[in-house]
């Protein structure tokens, strides 16, 4: 379902050209959960944008449910994140001015899911993560953990084919981390293809499989 | 998703009100001044035209400028009653004296003419008469005068009998005219006028001849208007040599034009000032929603990272900047509504909200919010999700 193959990207920085990813190649099948591991620099992030579709290669092909992506625009990309992805980042992402239900809505709309339907799906993806009481509290409300959770809710609304997780228990203390990846471990438990960027082995070795991604070379970790 | 997007333009709108409520105060003052300056010279021009074409349309004026040597006298205009179309005919002089009653003194207007003027001008005695052709003929010292001069001249009207001094020369009272609201009066420096016999006035006031240079006609029937001007015209023409630069013939009608052309530069004039302030509130509207849009740059990288377009995210700001002068423009419209209630109670007068001052204002506080929120929306829209998510502000 995800198949790279020989991607590069190139980034400027000042003068200095980094090469955030050289040739890289991954495979990752439907229902698999995979962790991506690297310290920082590594081009783990690069390889997340690539994956997420948030950017398009320089070099290489990638083929996402088999749609080749570098030959959207921008706009249609725009739609197949909407659509395919599921996004759960470090920083937790929500808009400050909504709240929990309006931004689990939020990608919702922008598919043009009818009100009815989008409220049931946003009272059911909430009722999930176990937020169905505080449904209506702004991010700045509720606690870190909870917060993240909103960012799963606002992830599985979508019914994604992907869900690509980026640090999701960087910001957390390790009790709510671990509240957090079980969530994940249910998920795919369900059957989801679960993406997770991290730099901690610990999280890491929770996925089935691991990925280890050092100075832009992507190499397969025995677990 | 228009409806979505305003929802969620009002959400981020009432999320910051001071912020919004200074944005919106540009816009505010410049709907407010367009609509209340153009409603109040719009309510003054119908108030004088109004007053104008309640002098009757039925009415000619005639200035004299060169009589070929041949004055026009009282005979002539007599004769100019028998013309066709034509029904009466009046003189008008004109001079400032010092008018004198039994209470107080004052600088006034005196005005010598017939008895045809004051049927021509629909001018009306409430106690007396008005001018006969005797008093004309010989040359009476009688005098019709305005409701405010006898009430601040004699301290009453009731003063039909007694004498008025025009530069100390006494003058019999015999009428009191209804109070005049009609334009001459409108637009008249004085309020004390004095009307005596035309043959009266040019004897006793030096550098006043027996030559007529202005006088008024009344037309037969209004719809003949036009026939009776273009044969009063012919008549003058053959008196004065066929020289048509010798005399001027006015209607009411023309007047009014001028009136009305003059009324419309004003407002074009306030209304142009008027719209430099509203393009002064959306280059406000630009200012702020360009801060909101860097401010909000995570919240771009996050709405894009999920999912939405650029055509999206545009129109979510443009919508924003839409609103926002809408609201500016609603507000404006209601504090003029006010305003100019406040000033017609206070002022006792009759101004209403100009409603093709209103329309323009709506499309034009739509067109500022438009062109003003492009630059800003298209700035949303065109960044990269990538780097917006990346953004630290």
């Amino acid at each position: 379902m995800i198949i790279l193959e020989n991607v590069s990207k190139k980034y400027k920085i000042g003068d200095t050209e980094v090469r955030a990813l050289d040739h890289a190649n991954l495979h990752i099948k439907k229902g698999e959960f995979v962790s991506i591991i690297g310290p920082s620099g590594s081009g783990k992030s690069t390889l997340m944008n690539i994956v997420g579709c948030l950017d398009v290669a320089d070099e290489g092909k990638y083929y996402l449910d088999g749609l080749a992506i570098e030959e959207y625009t921008e706009s249609q990309l725009a739609k197949i994140r909407n659509k395919k992805i599921g996004f759960i980042f470090q920083s937790f992402n929500l808009i400050g001015n909504l709240t929990a239900r309006e931004n689990v809505e939020l990608p919702l709309i922008y598919q043009r899911v009818p009100a009815k339907e989008r409220a049931e799906l946003v009272e059911l993806a909430l009722e999930r993560v176990k937020l169905g009481e505080r449904m209506n509290h702004k991010p700045t409300e509720l606690s870190g953990g909870q917060q993240q959770r909103v960012a799963i809710a606002r992830a599985i609304a979508t019914r994604p084919s992907l869900f690509l997780a980026d640090e999701p228990t960087g910001n957390l203390d390790s009790s709510t981390g671990t509240e957090i990846m079980e969530l994940f471990h249910e998920l795919h438990a369900q059957g989801n293809t679960i993406v997770l960027i991290t730099h901690d082995e610990s999280v890491a070795k929770q996925a089935k499989r691991s990925i280890r991604i050092r100075d832009g070379h992507v190499e397969e970790v025995a677990i | 998703m228009i409806w979505q997007s305003v929802k969620m333009a009002w959400k981020a709108i009432t999320s910051n009100k001071m912020r919004a409520f200074l944005t919106m105060l540009g816009i505010i003052i410049g709907v407010y001044a367009l609509v209340v300056l153009v409603s109040l010279v719009n309510g003054a021009t119908t108030s004088v035209t109004d007053s104008i074409s309640s002098l009757g349309t039925n009415l000619l004026s005639v200035t004299i400028s060169d009589d070929k040597g041949n004055p026009y006298r009282l005979k002539d205009l007599e004769e100019l009653m028998n013309e066709d179309g034509i029904e009466e005919a009046a003189p008008l002089t004109q001079t400032t004296a010092t008018i004198s009653g039994s209470l107080e003194e004052e600088s006034g207007r005196v005005y010598g003419t017939t008895g045809a003027y004051f049927r021509i001008q629909g001018k009306e005695v409430q106690l007396g008469r008005i001018l006969k052709s005797i008093d004309v003929d010989n040359h009476l010292n009688i005098a019709v005068i305005t409701e405010d001069t006898a009430t601040d001249l004699f301290g009453q009207i009731n003063i039909v009998g007694e004498n008025i001094k025009i530069n100390g020369m006494s003058y019999e009272i015999v009428g009191v005219l209804e109070e005049d609201e009609s334009a001459t009066s409108a637009l008249s420096s004085s309020n004390y006028e004095v009307y005596v016999p035309y043959t009266s006035l040019i004897r006793f006031v030096d550098g006043l001849s027996s030559n007529i240079t202005s006088f008024y006609v009344s037309v037969t029937n209004e719809d003949d208007m036009d026939a009776a001007e273009a044969n009063l015209e012919q008549i003058l023409l053959e008196r004065f040599n066929q020289d048509e630069d010798a005399f001027d013939i006015m209607n009411q009608s023309s007047i009014a034009e001028v009136m009305s052309s003059v009324t419309g530069t004003l407002s074009l004039l306030l209304g142009g000032i008027a719209a430099i302030s509203l393009l002064v509130g959306g280059i406000g509207i630009m200012n702020i929603m360009l801060v909101s849009v860097t401010e909000r740059t995570r919240e771009i990288g996050i709405r894009k990272a999920i999912g939405a377009g650029r055509a999206v995210i545009m129109l979510q700001f443009l919508i924003e900047a839409f609103v926002v002068s809408m609201m500016g423009c609603i507000i404006g419209i209601c504090l003029s509504w006010i305003t100019l209630q406040i000033i017609n109670k206070v002022g006792g007068v009759d101004y209403s909200l100009s409603l093709p001052v209103v329309a323009i204002s709506i499309l034009f506080s739509l067109l500022v919010g438009l062109v003003f929120g492009l630059y800003p929306a298209n700035k949303a829209a065109k960044m990269k999700p990538i780097d917006a998510l990346r953004y630290i502000g």
